[in-house]
């Protein structure tokens, strides 16, 4: 039993892996209570995304069809001699705009923390609230 | 002649709309006046355009355009059909009609300095949601709408104060919402191995069964789901609505929140087809429960609000729970038409309700409506066209706001579900009571502060004109729509939308 959980494991372990991230990123962006590790929850499920996109275009673990792994997505004489299969580049190109979407991101929420740091001299979302509670609406 | 050059207009208007956002940027150097004039001018050039693709699309068909001549489904593909041009001409106008509007309630209520940057963000949103609304290809979509996305936030919290906070809020939910649609195309290209909608949609015909695909749907459907402000998951919508600058909030309770229905609606029926739904009928009837929690629970909150902005962002809330509760009725004629009728109805009618409010606010500064007494008398125009919107939004015949509730109820009677034809009704009721509370302070309180007697400048006190001129077109149009819709049934137009949606009804 066990053991076929770790096979299962091992065999696709950065797609897990990526589960696992985009778990605790969602868990962070959620239920912290200071705004900068909200943010931080937030990067974590977006390099979740990432990798799992990255894993898509990878075409390894081709052993068992006689293959072998893949090979980056270059054309060269021997690869297409030997018939070699390439990892998809796709997804990857998907994810270099991901990841200037996600900067982009930051960039927005690392300012507007500086500005609410600024108002209520504090990043704590507790404290904020209260803070919004005394000044009235 | 003119007809080849329409085809090019979809990519014209997003990447005009991107340089002119530069444009304006730079052109803050020089001069903080010059900016708003660039984004007008442009915005109208677009809005323009935008009724040249939808008279195209009529009498033509569909336009794609592919982007540097790669052919789809490798290269990006733009795509306007019916739907996508009915929704560009919408959210055009609107956007057009916010930026004559902003002018003044910019002026007032941000510091001059912040202008250049305030307008190149501004023509950076609309550009976004044009670009959201005629792409062909989900990634894109994704990337456009994240170009959107930051743009509201950054517009939300240039008021300050506690339009920072609304804002991160909105930040966190609507870049996780953009993550989960991020995360469901990764699952829908891993089993077609394509980005382009159309090609999408052929490819997923036969794997309705595939449990990546039903995963794939419920992501996309909860992303689009939470920057669509749908109930449960509108929570950051109230406060950024109430916080953000009038003209903001103009824009975003129209042009943003139209522009997500439409994607919502786009991948439901475009990519995944009724066929799907179809086979998991019970799950999308959740839907149609959710809708109806939403129009009684939406109002009842939105009745306890004494903030006017709060007041009417529940209300949106509420219609747009009106729009999920047509396309969950998508085996119904009535019910798809009331879903459609209401993106434009509710943009036009909650766009002159909020074009009113924040001329009263620009003029009084008055938020709470508990302090509106007797404000009719001094604003004449914008209480009798908040009037108006509160009665096209009520649904009192033959407003454009009673088409939209008169659709549905004809849908529901068509499917033969009560339950959703009484939710209908008593929606209208509770909308009735909240917006009579508004109304009742306008006209029927008298004033019993002595100040206001004083000279005849106090007395009538309307706001400036290009405040003015929007609310006032708006207000005509709620009324000219709503006998534009009872007068022209059937509708070809929307029969047409129906039909690009993919949807053969018997």
């Amino acid at each position: 039993m066990l053991e076929a959980i770790f096979e299962e494991f091992f065999a696709r372990y950065n797609f897990w892996t990526a589960v696992l991230i985009i778990f605790i990123g969602i868990y962070a962006a959620i239920a912290k209570n200071n705004l900068l590790k909200k943010l931080l929850g937030l990067n974590l499920l977006q390099t979740g995304i990432f990798l799992f996109f990255i894993s898509l275009g990878d075409i390894g673990n081709l052993q068992t069809l006689g293959i072998g792994d893949a090979t980056p997505p270059i054309i060269w004489r021997t690869a297409e001699e030997k018939g070699y299969m390439y990892a998809n580049p796709l997804p990857h190109v998907l994810m270099l705009t991901g990841i200037v979407v996600s900067a982009a991101t930051t960039c927005v929420a690392l300012a507007l923390l500086v500005r609410i740091y600024k108002e209520y001299g504090t990043i704590e979302e507790d404290k904020i609230l209260e803070i919004e509670a005394l000044r009235g609406d | 002649m003119i007809d080849t050059f329409v085809e090019q207009f979809p990519i014209l208007i997003v990447t005009t709309g991107v340089f002119s956002a530069f444009t304006i940027l730079v052109s803050g150097i020089f001069s903080r006046k010059i900016g708003y004039y660039i984004l007008l001018f442009v915005t109208a050039i677009h809005f323009m355009m935008s009724i040249a693709i939808l008279n195209y699309v009529i009498s033509f068909g569909r336009i794609h355009y592919w982007i540097g001549g790669w052919r789809p489904p490798w290269g990006i593909e733009y795509v306007v059909d019916h739907l996508n041009a009915y929704v560009l001409v919408v959210i055009l106008f609107l956007s057009f009609l916010s930026v004559v509007f902003a002018k003044r309630s910019v002026e007032k209520e941000i510091d001059e300095k912040k202008h250049p940057t305030f307008y190149t963000v501004m023509q950076l949103l609309i550009a976004g949601c044009c670009g959201v609304v005629v792409t062909g290809d989900v990634f894109n979509l994704f990337v456009l709408a994240e170009v959107a996305s930051l743009a509201t936030y950054a517009l939300i919290a240039i008021a300050g104060g506690k339009a920072l906070r609304a804002s991160f809020t909105y930040l966190i939910l609507g870049s996780i919402a953009i993550c989960f649609y991020l995360l469901g195309i990764g699952f829908l290209y891993a089993v077609t191995g394509t980005l382009n909608m159309i090609d999408m949609r052929l490819l997923l015909q036969n794997i309705y069964d595939n449990k990546m695909v039903q995963v794939a749907f419920a992501l996309v459907v909860v992303g689009l789901g939470i920057k669509a402000a749908v109930f449960p998951l509108h929570t950051w919508q109230p406060d950024a609505y109430t916080y953000a600058p009038s003209a903001v909030t103009l824009i975003m309770s129209t042009v943003v929140a139209k522009t997500f229905v439409y994607a919502l609606i786009r991948i439901v029926f475009s990519v995944f087809t009724v066929n799907f739904l179809q086979k998991y009928i019970n799950a999308w009837e959740l839907v149609s429960w959710l809708a109806a929690v939403t129009i009684i629970v939406g109002s009842i909150l939105a009745f306890r609000q004494y903030n006017i902005k709060r007041m009417l962002a529940y209300s949106s809330i509420v219609n747009v729970a009106y729009i999920m509760l047509g396309i969950s009725m998508f085996y119904s004629y009535w019910g798809l038409s009331g879903a459609l009728a209401n993106i434009l109805n509710h943009a036009v009618a909650k766009g002159c309700a909020f074009a009113a409010i924040g001329a009263i606010i620009y003029k009084t500064g008055l938020k709470d409506v508990r302090y509106y007494s007797g404000l009719a008398k001094k604003m004449p125009y914008t209480c009798g066209a908040f009037l108006i919107s509160a009665l096209t939004l009520i649904g009192i015949p033959p407003l454009a706001g009673f088409v939209t509730k008169f659709y549905l109820m004809l849908g529901c009677l068509e499917v033969k579900n009560y339950t959703m034809l009484a939710v209908i009704l008593l929606g209208s009721l509770l909308t009735l009571a909240y917006f009579w509370r508004v109304v009742e302070e306008m006209y029927f309180k008298s004033v019993e502060d002595e100040n206001t007697h004083g000279n005849a400048e106090e007395r009538f006190n309307e706001a400036p004109i290009t405040m003015l001129a929007p609310t006032m077109l708006l207000a005509i149009l709620c009324i000219a729509l709503g006998i534009y819709w009872l007068t022209s049934i059937p509708l070809e137009i929307i029969d047409k939308m129906i039909a690009s949606m993919g949807v053969i009804l018997k």
